[in-house]
């Protein structure tokens, strides 16, 4: 148990890390490396490699956006299975939907809660 | 004479230096502690609702967003951004905070013309990308199973 929040704390500071290191040294924008991120999580997932960190860090992988990237895949590649070429569009949003969903209800619901600061 | 050049390299010694240790350090803390929090969500919809360790990922990922639109409303979450740098922007908390604070930003051009039209101004980058991305990957996978 505390060896899974011990490698969730790693793995997840050290992906922040590199996030950071775009931000200072590359003079990226955070939507440039936060697009990146999650472009780099669907290909990883492309050749298996983010279950296995997903297996080894837990919330560590999930929590960071590369698993934005891996979730979409992931749902896209399940439908493939099933319905060859169309399933991959049936698919694509088939894990990412809570997240999405989520994002926009809240959204919503806090813009007309709070009011606008600065 | 000033020009695109020069002026670059003339300003260069004005810009403050990021201090490239320091703001690694405080996004790996608040990146990790981020994870951390969300660990322990996991291992509380395990325990409690019976999940499996997939299954506890997506209202994992939900409480995340909604603590994360609950911090922005109250301005607290822009402080964090300010500490951590990408600490706060990597995780999928940053991408909540995006959503939120550009909906709540347009909240005085009306509902639909502002809350609505503005929410995905700035996490719109991520869908976008993503899933062209997963599409191109995905395709060139299912192709890969087929023929190989």
């Amino acid at each position: 148990m505390f060896m899974d929040f011990f490698w969730a704390f790693v793995v997840g500071g050290l992906i922040c890390v590199v996030g950071q290191i775009l931000l200072d040294v590359f003079k990226l924008t955070p939507a440039h490396v936060v697009s990146s991120f999650v472009v780099a999580g669907a290909v990883l997932d492309g050749f298996n490699l983010y279950d296995k960190l997903i297996e080894f860090a837990g919330a560590g992988a999930t929590v960071p956006i590369t698993s934005f990237g891996h979730s979409l895949l992931h749902g896209a590649m399940a439908q493939a299975e099933e319905h060859g070429f169309i399933g991959v569009s049936i698919g694509i949003f088939q894990l990412t939907s809570a997240g999405i969903a989520s994002a926009i209800l809240f959204g919503f619901i806090v813009a007309i809660i709070f009011k606008p600061k600065g | 004479m000033i020009t695109k050049d020069n002026y670059a390299k003339d300003i260069k010694k004005y810009q403050p230096k990021p201090n490239l240790v320091k703001n690694c350090i405080k996004a790996f803390l608040v990146g990790g502690l981020i994870c951390v929090i969300g660990q322990g969500l996991t291992i509380f919809y395990m325990e409690v609702f019976d999940f499996t360790e997939k299954q506890a990922t997506n209202p994992t990922i939900s409480t995340l967003i909604l603590i994360a639109a609950l911090l922005t409303g109250f301005g607290i979450y822009d402080k964090i951004g300010q500490f951590a740098g990408a600490g706060s922007a990597v995780p999928v908390t940053g991408f909540a905070n995006s959503v939120a604070s550009a909906a709540l930003e347009h909240k005085s051009e009306g509902l639909v013309l502002g809350v609505a039209t503005n929410m995905f101004k700035l996490a719109g980058s991520v869908i976008v990308f993503g899933t062209v991305s997963a599409y191109i990957v995905g395709l060139i996978r299912y192709l890969v199973e087929q023929f190989l």
